[in-house]
């Protein structure tokens, strides 16, 4: 074995943390020493070194009240105990991040709060996955196993990340012009009514448009029989939409304005327009969307600092608190854990811990179908 | 030694330009390039590139109807914001260069003011005027001139009033200096000779203006056809230009490769009517609003 493969096998038992800080740098240091060389690979490494226990870690996640739980409850107190900060920056959705991300360099991006298993499976096959080393994780154990296992089954029984929280993307309707029976009897296929012509919204992201336009055209969202029955009802409903939403705040401005009565929505920002006084209520439907967040983690991070990051966060403390701050139940087992007064009123809470009554994407299926699926939904949202 | 001169004066310009065209060659010939390079690519299922030489995404954009009728549709809205901007912004132009008031600079100054505010912020300040529970809808109700609010926003003429609003101050500037550069015993020559007011506007200053007009909408046109955020805000599901579908390509499809292929179509339309402008009026005319 030449020099430079040992110094990379020490630095990767470094950053899995199998070593300290302080035994990598003396046995680098008397390796160098031995050496009589300066610069080249011991040079690299050292630097490497410095990104393996860095004085900050990039966290990126959706912004908003989100951001400001996860600054407040969780960045600011691991900080304070480890002495890492935490940079913390916004996207706008999971494929910008991807964008971003893809043109950067490995290590550049740390941890990023993504949705559901879809993106996992996204982040995975782009070989953008690290490998979790899971006994420094302790608080794994008290994750609701429903929400890992699929996560397990996309990395070959490994994980690169964390489920953190859950919610869904169910109806979320004006009071004021639908009643509450309404939204349950007509389902899915409220957004399509044509009663409320001019004042339907719609998330402008072509897997939640396709997995509603099959819920209206009454088919299995993860096995679709007929497509073209889901794209008209896609045309329907936007020739009857005003506006498609791209961000959480635009969902709760158009909602909070009464530009439109009634769209699809995020659990957790439907519950912050109720509790900010708007009468706006939330139904989901039958087969309606459930999907998970996880804090993942990027290739080529500093794994023993994320590790202990995820581990803060996934404290019982700090998930509640995190999830109490952005509206969503955080994906801690309510079996094992004490979830406190707030969790279970949450929309979108299951007391069961094994949410077997939400419908997830799947993400072989929609994977297999995303590349064509997306390109046409462009063209359908613009009268094709 | 003369011949060592001769050759230091050859060697001189290219001394005095090299930093242009490192600075040129480094930012905009090499990322070109390399869009290019990229156009010819192909995107896998998963998501990644497929290095090699392909014409697959050329074949695409150049035969699809699709991209043909958004690029239609991106240039009308184009010309539609560029014609509003001259008529609109022609009068303050006029205006500010021929008026007699002290305070001059401060007109200019106030030409610059929306530039320091973001321009998504000025966008968006739309929905807080149109929107249903808007400042125009709460004047109208109030006024008992309609009794519920009418439905103003996300739609084509959205678009082309935000993008009014962003490209108005590019207009003016570029009109505002053609005006002021008019010599003013010009058109009292003209009415002197007989022409009443209008007459010598449209006679004298109006064709003297002109280059400064055509500056301003050139820089209008080529600026609000190669805009995105405007029909992201403001736009109905089906308003889109050609912008965001390079938008979508790359980040939402993460398919780099055709994004590639549609951004250099984009740049062909719009460098072909620089290039025109560049044939017929030159490109002085921009240069001076920037002094």
């Amino acid at each position: 074995m030449d020099d430079t493969k040992r110094y990379e096998r020490l630095l990767t038992r470094f950053k899995n943390g199998e070593i300290s800080r302080r035994t990598f740098l003396t046995v680098l240091g008397a390796a160098g020493a031995t050496a009589g060389i300066m610069g080249g690979p011991m040079g690299m490494l050292v630097n490497s070194a410095k990104a393996a226990t860095p004085e900050q870690v990039r966290f990126d996640g959706w912004g908003g009240v989100v951001s400001e739980a996860f600054e407040k409850y969780a960045f600011a107190p691991y900080t304070q105990k480890t002495g890492i900060k935490v940079v913390s920056g916004t996207f706008g959705g999971a494929d910008e991040y991807l964008a971003r991300v893809k043109s950067s360099q490995p290590g550049e991006f740390n941890l990023a709060h993504l949705s559901g298993v879809f993106d996992y499976a996204r982040y995975h096959n782009m070989e953008l996955s690290s490998e979790l080393n899971e006994d420094n994780i302790p608080n794994l154990k008290t994750v609701i196993p429903n929400l890992i296992t699929p996560l397990r089954k996309i990395s070959n029984g490994k994980l690169s990340a964390v489920p953190y929280d859950y919610g869904t993307t169910g109806i979320a309707y004006n009071r004021k012009h639908i009643s509450d029976d309404e939204a349950k009897a007509k389902g899915a296929k409220l957004m399509v009514d044509d009663a409320y012509k001019g004042k339907i919204g719609g998330w402008a992201e072509w897997k939640t448009r396709i997995w509603y336009g099959a819920l209206q055209s009454d088919q299995n969202p993860n096995d679709i029989h007929d497509i073209e029955a889901v794209w008209d009802m896609i045309r329907k409903h936007r020739d009857l939409a005003l506006k498609y939403w791209t961000s959480g705040a635009e969902l709760m401005s158009l909602l909070a304005e009464e530009e439109i009565y009634v769209t699809e929505g995020w659990s957790g920002r439907i519950r912050a327009l109720q509790d900010q006084g708007h009468d706006i209520g939330y139904y989901d439907p039958k087969g309606g969307l459930g999907w998970q967040e996880c804090i993942f983690v990027l290739k080529g991070s500093p794994m023993a600092a994320c590790e202990e990051l995820l581990n803060f966060m996934l404290e019982p403390d700090v998930a509640i608190a995190v999830a109490e701050g952005q509206s969503y139940p955080p994906a801690l087992d309510p079996k094992k854990v004490e979830l406190g007064k707030v969790i279970p009123t949450l929309p979108a809470f299951d007391p069961s811990g094994t949410l077997d009554g939400l419908s997830f994407f799947d993400p072989a299926y929609w994977n297999k179908n995303e590349a064509d699926w997306s390109k046409k939904f462009s063209r359908v949202q613009r009268g094709y | 030694m003369a011949a060592d001169i001769a050759s230091a004066q050859k060697r001189a310009p290219w001394i005095l330009l090299s930093p242009s065209l490192t600075t040129i060659g480094l930012l905009l010939v090499i990322p070109m390039m390399f869009i290019v390079v990229y156009s010819f690519w192909l995107r896998t299922a998963t998501g990644a590139d497929q290095v090699g030489f392909y014409v697959d995404n050329w074949q695409e954009v150049l035969s699809d109807v699709f991209y043909r009728d958004i690029l239609f549709q991106t240039l009308k809205i184009a010309l539609y914001t560029t014609v509003i901007c001259a008529f609109v912004g022609y009068i303050p132009a006029y205006f500010v260069a021929n008026t007699k008031m002290r305070s001059k600079t401060l007109l200019l100054l106030m030409l610059m003011l929306p530039f320091w505010i973001s321009y998504i912020i000025r966008t968006m300040s739309w929905i807080n005027i149109l929107g249903t529970s808007g400042a125009l809808n709460g004047l109208l109700l109030w006024a008992g001139i309609i009794d519920s609010p009418l439905n103003m926003l996300y739609n084509q003429t959205t678009v082309v009033l935000g993008l009014v609003h962003y490209l108005l101050p590019f207009m003016i500037l570029n009109v505002y200096v053609s005006l002021e550069g008019i010599d003013k015993n010009l058109t009292e020559a003209a009415e002197s000779l007989g022409c009443n007011g209008f007459q010598a506007f449209r006679e004298v200053t109006l064709p003297l203006s002109f280059p400064g007009l055509a500056a301003g909408s050139l820089l209008c046109f080529v600026l609000a056809a190669g805009t995105y955020i405007t029909p992201l805000i403001l736009g109905g599901p089906r308003d889109a230009m050609f912008a965001n579908l390079v938008y979508e390509a790359i980040i939402t499809q993460l398919n780099w490769p055709l994004g590639s292929a549609l951004s250099l179509v984009l740049l062909a339309f719009l460098g072909g009517l620089v290039v025109i402008y560049t044939r017929y009026l030159g490109v002085d005319q921009i240069a001076k609003s920037f002094r």
